[in-house]
């Protein structure tokens, strides 16, 4: 997802304020406050002040804390400092369970040099009308390496100017003063102001630009373990996300859209009857407008109302040319080009002793976010209002302008119930705005469970065609992969086949991820292992023409592509009769790349950690795996136990991760990879889609399953390898390989190779 | 159709639709919005509320079958928001998205109930219905045996 961020237009106001880390540029950049554009606020008390208004018969999310009052100091808009010490940070960056509210106001803190728990953190409203600018979506892991430095100057800069009024006060020079938990210090005179007591004085002066940066072995919040600072709100059921969101006169969704992919406008609909159902305040068809899809809206008083009305609307649909497109015949056309994969081998093979061809494949899956799609949006006066639990607010601020027409709109980011890339596009502010556009009044729209799986866009689905070679020594020498992908869809996810389906189209416009060169369902590119095996092709073997729209889904392409490499390079480890970590380790010294510098000590200290190389009986194994994306180096160790009669058990994984020199909140990174894991078990194990009649045939979770607690691994070890790279983020780099580590550990405990996703589809019986 | 309940210790009045689901109930009608949607089917557990001291879906339960049962849910599951799963929970950082989160506490706490010091088992027995999407479940799982530990410190 890294090359999609710039594209979205909308996050450029505070980029352009603040440089990107990395280019050394940071030190340069100004903290003077006009410098910013404004920054409104909302708070955690607000919240709750909201809620005890909601209890009271409903009422707006009370979220503006107010301009900064005479007697704050305010260095910059993510800082203020009351005359008490108190200490308010806003967060900017959409919390989707990443952690990002929680680390990033660490690295201000850290630098303002002040007690954790005497910070408060409070969300930022984003307002481009009133100048108030969109700080970027969070996706391809983005927040950390875009923001690790700003953050810090941010707090640096606030630091210097309370430093400078202390030494102004004493009248001595700054030089000799220094700081500790919110007071600056004297050490010559004994003297101590706390910054509460110098706010007055820090008002009149401006930042420095240039304020000096701790030096990391001082750091004592980052790099510490410091709990969600949402975390007492979510425990007692405060409103966060954007499901809870309450606004005046409000009236509850819903929208029936066309259930085959691709398929057109309504014929007719039953809305006359439905309009007279208990509850029902409306119900309209509403033909295709300015990005938002054909379909039949009911809005209703309660939620329940416009679900119940739903159950007895009836619609015909145009439904296009993609109804009798079926899932089972997808797959054939896909294997019928993989016939022709070894065409394309020439002479790659001759030099091998030995060679293994395989053929791996992927389904479609969905991101299936706990809290399914929803958005509130107020049209009124000329102006659009939304309260999104996205990724990405310059999506939902698109998809409503372009619905109403309207440009003076403003977002209220809400916490999400999960992202895994899905709320990068935020088309449900288009359908709300629209609704709310028409009825006169605000709207929230929820989706139904049902909707959510109906109407996702898709991780793209796959095959690819391998063959592997081995020469006597048992190294490997030649490596071919031909993928086969699915397109057309419209969407812009990555990795089902070299051919991924073209940016914009369905309703995708906004969130479009252009296919990187080179990164269909192959690998590619430069991508290990390419610069490692003496002769290495990648091409693509065709398209399977689909109408799935697809969407980035946690680490797009390296989702899918790591299982494919690593459990092949498996493969290709036990054809040479090696031992597979052996195998792998002389693979990455074959060359000195930045890649085999980072990624050699994972690999070793993942073997190192799970205890490589034990002498398990059958039906227990050891399985290793390793991946890099989105700046982050990982591998996973695993052991499994899977029975006779074929039950798995995960026993314990590792995980190594380099993610740069800095681990920021050490609770939020572990849980990143924790939950990394898990999911990956999951993923693996047992989520996929079918296609019937041009439409997704699994409606909830009892069709579409996840992995719970029992599934989970009994026991999880995390590594961080601090290395002299830039801090980089971790919502997506734990992922990839830990799907094909937990396969390889099976074929060691089995002989039994997974290829074909998900797992449930093959038999781990043995005798 | 008017009903009489009762939510959190309190007596509650509403008007709804005799087959309206109590998630809907308590989300739209009373507010307590920390009862999550995420399946409606019975499945996900994040619209777990306790009935009378026992956990159960709220979007299984239609009002008109709610009657006079005690309804508790995470809002009303301590006054003050310090039960020891909510101390737990905080302690161990046990959220990401944090969404299925008062659905996870709330069947754990019917747990902890009838089982004050549960084996790794018995928790994986209990909390096997409860969705996180995110992969918490080894914290959620050691944030149960802290607060067991907690509840029984205390006595």
């Amino acid at each position: 997802m890294k090359n999609e961020i710039s594209s979205v237009p909308s996050s450029t106001p505070l980029a352009a304020a603040v440089p990107a880390t990395g280019t050394g540029s940071a030190a340069e950049f100004s903290l003077d406050r006009r410098s910013f554009l404004r920054l409104s606020a909302v708070t955690g008390g607000g919240f709750m002040l909201g809620f005890s208004f909601l209890k009271s018969g409903g009422t707006a999310f009370a979220d503006e804390v107010g301009p900064a009052s005479p007697g704050e100091f305010v260095p910059n808009n993510y800082i203020r400092i009351t005359p008490d010490g108190g200490v308010t940070i806003f967060s900017t960056r959409p919390e989707i369970g990443q952690g990002i509210k929680t680390s990033l106001p660490m690295l201000i803190a850290e630098e303002l040099d002040v007690d954790w728990k005497s910070v408060k953190v409070v969300d930022a409203k984003i307002d481009q009308t009133s100048g108030n600018p969109n700080p970027g979506a969070v996706g391809g892991s983005n927040s950390t390496p875009q923001s690790f430095n700003q953050m810090r100057q941010l707090g640096a800069g606030a630091r210097a100017v309370l430093v400078e009024a202390a030494a102004q006060t004493w009248g001595v020079p700054a030089a000799e003063c220094t700081t500790a938990s919110g007071a600056v210090l004297h050490a010559a005179s004994g003297r101590k102001l706390t910054y509460g007591g110098l706010v007055a004085k820090a008002a009149t002066l401006t930042a420095p630009r240039n304020a000096p940066l701790k030096d990391p072995k001082d750091f004592k919040i980052v790099g510490t373990r410091i709990s969600g600072v949402d975390n007492p709100a979510l425990v007692t059921g405060k409103p966060l996300f954007g499901i809870d969101v309450k606004v005046p006169g409000m009236v509850y969704a819903v929208y029936e859209k066309n259930p085959v992919f691709g398929g057109g406008e309504v014929i007719s609909a039953n809305v006359d009857e439905v309009k007279m159902l208990p509850g029902v305040k409306d119900a309209f068809i509403v033909p295709a407008t300015n990005g938002v899809p054909a379909g039949v809206a009911i809005l209703a008083e309660s939620t329940w109302s416009a679900f119940s009305a739903r159950a007895k609307l009836k619609v015909v649909w145009n439904e296009g040319s993609r109804a009798n497109d079926n899932w089972t015949d997808m797959k054939q056309q896909a294997l019928a080009l993989g016939a022709q994969a070894a065409a394309g081998d020439g002479d790659a093979f001759l030099a091998a002793a030995k060679t293994a061809e395989a053929t791996y494949s992927f389904p479609y899956i969905s991101h299936a976010n706990l809290e399914p799609q929803n958005c509130t949006v107020s049209v009124k006066d000329g102006m659009v209002e939304i309260w999104s639990p996205t990724q990405n607010p310059g999506s939902a601020q698109q998809f409503a302008s372009r619905a109403t027409g309207i440009n003076n709109v403003k977002v209220h980011v809400m916490r999400s119930g999960g992202g895994f890339g899905r709320r990068y596009t935020a088309e449900t502010a288009g359908e709300a705005a629209l609704l709310s556009q028409k009825a006169g009044v605000p709207v929230r729209i929820q989706w139904s469970r049902e909707d959510d799986l109906h109407h996702d866009l898709y991780r793209p689905a796959g095959f690819n065609f391998l063959k592997g070679g081995v020469d006597t020594a048992g190294k490997l020498i030649a490596w071919r992969d031909m993928s086969v992908g699915f397109g057309g869809g419209g969407g812009g996810g990555r990795g089902g086949g070299a051919q991924v389906s073209p940016v914009g189209g369905g309703n995708a416009v906004f969130g479009a991820v252009a296919p990187a060169a080179g990164r269909g369902g192959g690998f590619g590119g430069g991508a290990f292992p390419a610069p490692f095996v003496p002769s290495f092709s990648s091409r693509s073997g065709g398209t399977v023409s689909s109408g799935i729209p697809t969407g980035p889904w946690r680490a797009p392409g390296d989702c899918t592509s790591a299982w494919v490499v690593q459990s092949f390079l498996d493969e290709l480890a036990h054809l040479a009769g090696r031992d597979p970590l052996e195998f792998k380790l002389e693979l990455l010294g074959g060359r000195q790349t930045a890649y085999s510098q980072r990624m050699t000590p994972v690999v070793k200290l993942a073997a190192e950690k799970i205890g490589w190389g034990k002498n398990l009986p059958r039906g227990q194994g050891q399985g290793l795996a390793f991946h890099t994306c989105m700046s982050g180096y990982v591998a996973h160790a695993v052991e499994v136990t899977v029975t006779k009669d074929g039950n798995l058990t995960v026993d314990r994984v590792v995980a190594a991760v380099d993610v740069g020199s800095t681990i920021v909140n050490l609770s939020g990174a572990e849980n990143q990879v924790e939950g990394a894991i898990v999911d990956g078990i999951s993923t693996l194990r047992f989520p996929e889609l079918d296609i019937k009649k041009g439409r997704i045939a699994e409606d909830n979770f009892d069709q579409y399953v996840l992995a719970f607690m029992p599934d989970a691994p009994r026991k999880v070890d995390v590594h961080f390898i601090k290395s002299a790279n830039n801090p980089t983020g971790l919502g997506e780099p734990p992922f990839p390989s830990v799907a094909p580590a937990v396969c390889n550990a099976i074929f060691a405990a089995t002989g039994i190779r997974v290829r074909e996703l998900p797992l449930s589809r093959t038999s781990l019986k043995w005798t | 159709m008017k009903y009489t309940l009762n939510v959190n210790g309190r007596t509650e009045t509403v008007d709804a639709a005799p087959d309206t689901p109590m998630l809907w109930v308590l989300r739209d009608k009373l507010n307590y919005i920390g009862v999550k949607y995420g399946c409606g089917v019975d499945i996900c557990g994040a619209c777990t509320v306790h009935v009378d001291g026992e956990s159960m879906r709220s979007c299984q339960i239609p009002v008109s079958e709610a009657g006079s049962k005690k309804i508790v849910t995470i809002e009303g599951l301590s006054p003050t928001g310090d039960h020891p799963l909510q101390k737990a929970w905080c302690d161990m950082d046990v959220a990401q998205c944090g969404y299925c989160q008062g659905g996870q506490i709330m069947t754990a706490a019917a747990l902890l109930k009838r089982t004050p010091k549960p084996t790794d088992a018995e928790i994986d027995k209990t909390m096997a219905d409860n969705l996180c999407r995110c992969g918490t479940y080894t914290r959620i799982r050691a944030a149960i045996h802290q607060a067991a530990d907690a509840m029984a410190a205390a006595k």
